[in-house]
């Protein structure tokens, strides 16, 4: 054998490439095409070989098939292709010159053989790689699976140490499983619960939409949802819980079971209904309040057609002298007994009674029929206040006001309602108390509202719509005019001169009262000076200021003070500030305190409206005060003649005792000469009151000064 | 073996998968006949479907080398499949014997079976993880065992990206990795295509019809959509182009007009 251009060598690499290009197209292997023909070369060479041998080897016509395999030829067309070459070409380029017949006999026995070991190849690779395929999927299942059950303990963990009741039942209700927390909120066994059914589970209490939410939910109309539900614990108690339902549905979306996750909610409602009840109710006498009032009374205005309503709103008369003189605890007492007795005045379904701050009461009343309801309410209330109310021992003949407002539903706001019946309560009132009223459209519109001055007050300031009159202030002794207590007035556009009781209150409540209190001060002690240049001979002009409870407790009143006293000019002796006695009840030390500093300025202090509170004589000591003003109604029975000599017994020891302690005495009211005299006689050091004048524009008070003086 | 992070609620092998599809169009009998049914289904429209995963093989064959003869020795071959013979670790490391290649496939199968394997092996491993979350990869064990992620990679993307729907945003999953990579990294990369097809896109629309109806999704991009996968990459001659043609060994007449379907081709970072 040489290599020779047509050597066997050259010819066998001939073969090989045939037998490489007739295969690759239907290999599947990577490798070029040069590649796979140095491949095939070996294959070649031993089919040569074969072809050539002495004896026939089956087993190299094997080999070169499985070969075939080897070289990823899987595809049987590879196989068919390299049959016909090995029958075309093996014998021509490989053959010797011997019997061709032999020769071709032989080449057909090695394709026998080649098929056979390629088949037998094949099947054994093809079941070797069903094995290795079958078994990765094996495992990567046994690796899923082991997945699953971590994930599984997991959840189970999770299911069964959850804070939450947590319950699984299939769609006809019957329970599965439920945790640990769900047994405890219901205080009962596995056992007990696994072999009921949710829909057992109802309650009085359930929403009307509970269960059609739950059918909804097991028809699988709906995913979830979300309700607050009551249950009965088998101990018969009830455990309210926050629930929340869920389809759980499988792979091909078809329902299968509900979930429901519930909280206990027991505590949280019980807690939420008495933060309700406080926040609706008055926490003195239990009464619904004005938040509670103001939803019903929307609702009675919201009500169809047909629908009527029909309110009383009452307000004590004369609550504040009880306050002032028995003291608050009195007060309130008082208040719980007229609460009780207008709550047994309203016990008909659609009627109510409410508290709406201070004394003021509403009833309420709503039908069809409230014209004449309202009226018998009205009556009832008016009689249930007839009797008087023990407090602390003492009988209280109690009064109202009441104003009535009735009408249809569905015209007015609650607001407005309830305007209209403060308006005609307030009608009611100053036509004496004690009664009631029917409200009138045009009457409300003419009625001064509260609300109205109270919002036109700030206004009412800066347009300089204030205006000051004075009081002269008389010398019981020698008749001589002494000073002149400043009273301011309010020139309301609309309403003409109101006078302090109409709207000092509301400055009190809206703060007001400082810049107001400051201006009377400031305009007062300007008058003082005027006074004292105009008639130097006349003996000096004290002139007398009212201070509010507020302004008392406000921190600029001393700097205020000594700024409006210096800036005018006005010595502090020429000052009186005029304090009620109950704005002191109970004061201590830091609410004197500034008193005191003005007392000790020289700024003198009066207390004032004394004897209608609490009167407490043995604290008159304490305070920096050096007048009193005693109140007109001490005075008032001096007008009769003879006097009252009991009256005039406790006039006669106040001033008295005044004295002692160094107060002098001033008293109101004085509309008599007889009266003037009597108070004379008694010791009273200066008087106020109709008898010497009314009170009046500076200029009168001048006049008056001067007449004393000249007189 | 430790617990995969993404393992699938349940294995479904009456489920046709992509990778033992391919292996049966490689003549392999790694399949079940769901997957060779899909697979016949497919070929009914395509019938060369096999010489593009051969054109995919040898042209992976030549990138490996590629990268050998750049320096680069090691491999990270995501969406490796069922690997049957020719795998990126024997061609790497017949050039190189410590060339290290870690494999990446979501399908359990897969992973199980590469596994087998790669028994014994040194130099490569497999990890199972999902191109979409390419942190699990660079942060799995295999990677840190056997990559130097300082030393310049070869990222070897071959026909897996056009499982990748546009919704998972395979875009940002190739640029997390190519940042990740130390520079000097190749990203090796094929991709189908409706474009080189040797039949009409109404015709190749069959065989997207059987992926997607086995619900792995075939995504057929354009010639331009592929090239955006290089962004931040310098593309190594001759670009992205038929397999065939990217740096053959032999004449690409010789090749199957099937083998001309979709693109290939190296970038390589600097």
């Amino acid at each position: 054998m040489s290599a020779g251009p047509d050597g066997p060598e050259d010819r066998l690499r001939r073969f090989a490439t045939i037998w490489s290009r007739a295969v690759f197209p239907v290999t599947s292997t990577s490798s070029t095409r040069p590649e796979f023909e140095e491949q095939l070369l070996p294959l070649a060479r031993r089919l040569s070989e074969a072809l050539r041998a002495r004896t026939f080897d089956a087993d190299a016509g094997k080999a070169v098939g499985a070969a075939l395999v080897a070289a990823h030829c899987t595809d049987p067309e590879a196989l068919s292709r390299s049959l016909d070459c090995v029958d075309a070409y093996l014998v021509l380029y490989c053959g010797t010159d011997g019997d061709q017949e032999d020769q071709r006999a032989r080449s057909a026995r090695l394709q026998h053989a080649m098929a056979a070991g390629f088949a037998q190849a094949l099947r054994e690779r093809t079941l070797a790689e069903q094995e290795a395929i079958s078994a990765a999927a094996l495992k990567a299942q046994g690796v899923v699976a082991q997945a699953l059950h971590a994930t599984e303990a997991r959840f189970r963990a999770v299911f069964e140490g959850a804070a939450i009741g947590i319950g699984i039942a299939d769609l006809e209700g019957n329970i599965l499983q439920v945790n640990g927390a769900l047994l405890r909120m219901f205080g009962v066994s596995e056992q007990a619960v696994r072999s009921r059914n949710v829909k057992e589970w109802t309650h009085p209490e359930d929403a009307p939409q509970t269960w059609k939410l739950y059918d909804e939910l097991v028809r699988g109309e709906r995913e979830h949802y979300h309700v607050e539900k009551a249950f009965y614990r088998p101990d018969g108690t009830v455990l309210w819980t926050n629930l929340t339902v869920s389809l759980l549905r499988d792979a091909d979306g078809d329902p299968q079971y509900q979930l429901a996750l519930m909280e206990d909610t027991t505590e949280r409602r019980l807690l939420n209904l008495r933060l309700r009840y406080e926040a609706t109710h008055d926490a003195l006498t239990g009464l619904p309040n004005r938040t509670f009032f103001f939803e019903r009374l929307e609702k009675a205005l919201g009500a169809g057609e047909g629908q009527r309503f029909g309110l009383c709103y009452l307000d004590l008369d004369g609550f504040k002298t009880v306050n002032d003189s028995l003291g608050h605890a009195a007060g309130d007492r008082l208040l719980v007994e007229v609460a009780d007795r207008l709550q047994s005045c309203a016990t008909a379904p659609g009627e109510m009674v409410a508290r709406l701050g201070g004394d003021e009461f509403v009833a309420l009343t709503t039908g069809s029929d409230t014209e004449r309801e309202v009226d018998d309410l009205a009556a009832r209330i008016m009689n249930a206040l007839i009797a008087p109310i023990s407090v602390d021992g003492r009988e209280l003949t109690v009064r109202g006001s009441i104003g009535i407002v009735e009408g249809p539903a569905g015209e007015r706001s609650p607001a407005e309602v309830l305007r209209s019946a403060d308006i005609t309560m307030y009608r009611a009132k100053s036509a004496g108390g004690n009664r009631f009223e029917l409200a009138d459209p045009e009457a409300d519109a003419r009625a001064i509202t509260r609300h109205g001055l109270t919002t036109a007050l700030p206004a009412a300031l800066d347009r300089g719509e204030f205006f000051i009159e004075y009081q002269p202030l008389v010398h019981l002794g020698d008749g001589s005019v002494r000073g002149a207590e400043a009273l301011v007035r309010w020139l309301h556009p609309q309403h003409g001169v109101l006078g302090p009781d109409r709207f000092i209150p509301l400055a009190e409540h809206t703060g007001l009262i400082v810049p107001l209190g400051r201006w009377v001060l400031e305009q007062s002690v300007r008058q003082a000076r005027e006074w004292r240049e105009r008639h130097d001979g006349a003996g000096p002009l004290r002139i007398n200021v009212n201070l509010s409870p507020c302004q008392l407790n406000h921190p600029g009143l001393v700097q205020d003070t000594v700024d409006i006293l210096e800036r005018a000019g006005v010595a502090p002796d020429a000052l009186c500030l005029e304090v009620t006695e109950s704005a002191l009840i109970g004061a201590d030390d830091d609410l004197l305190k500034p008193l005191r500093r003005l007392a000790e300025m020289g700024v003198d202090i009066a207390l004032d409206d004394f004897g209608t509170g609490y009167s407490n004589l043995a604290n008159l000591r304490r305070l920096p005060v050096s007048v009193l003003k005693l109140d007109r109604s001490f005075t008032q029975s001096m007008q009769q003649f003879p006097a009252d000599p009991v009256d005039l017994k406790i006039v006669e020891g106040i001033v008295s005792l005044a004295h002692s302690l160094s107060l002098a005495v001033t008293v109101e009211g004085v509309e008599t000469g007889a009266q003037a005299e009597q108070l004379r006689i008694l010791g009273c050091d200066t008087a106020q009151g109709w008898y010497y004048a009314r009170p009046g524009p500076p200029e009168r008070l001048h006049e008056l000064a001067l007449v004393d003086a000249t007189g | 073996m430790e617990r995969p992070a993404w393992a699938p609620r349940s294995i479904d092998i009456s489920v046709p998968s992509v990778s033992r599809i391919y292996d049966y169009y490689l003549g392999g009998s790694h399949n079940f006949e769901v997957d060779r049914e899909a697979a016949r289904k497919a070929m009914e429209f395509m019938p060369g479907l096999p010489k593009i995963m051969q054109a995919n093989r040898a042209f992976m064959r030549r990138a490996v080398r590629f990268a050998i003869d750049e320096g680069i020795t090691q491999f990270l071959d995501i969406g490796s499949g069922i690997p049957t013979f020719g795998n990126v670790h024997e061609v790497a490391q017949s050039a190189s014997p410590g060339a290290h290649v870690v494999y990446v496939d979501h399908d359990p199968v897969a992973v199980a079976h590469s596994q087998a394997v790669l028994e014994g092996t040194d130099g490569a491993d497999v990890v199972a993880a999902d191109l979409r979350k390419p942190q699990d990869i660079l942060t799995s064990s295999q990677v840190e065992r056997l990559i130097d992620l300082n030393r310049p990679v070869a990222l070897l993307l071959v026909a897996i990206l056009h499982f990748v729907e546009d919704e998972d945003d395979p875009y940002a999953a190739v640029a997390e990795l190519r940042d990740a990579l130390a520079p000097g990294s190749m990203l090796v990369l094929t991709h189908a295509s409706y474009e080189g097809i040797p039949l009409p896109e109404e015709r190749a629309k069959g065989t997207v019809d059987v992926y997607r109806d086995i619900r792995n999704p075939l995504i057929m991009r354009s010639r331009e959509g592929i090239a955006r996968f290089f962004e931040g990459y310098d593309m190594v001659e001759p670009g992205l182009v038929p397999m065939p043609l990217w740096r053959p060994d032999t004449a690409p007449e010789d090749e199957d007009p099937y083998a001309f379907s979709g693109f290939a081709g190296v970038g390589r970072t600097a």
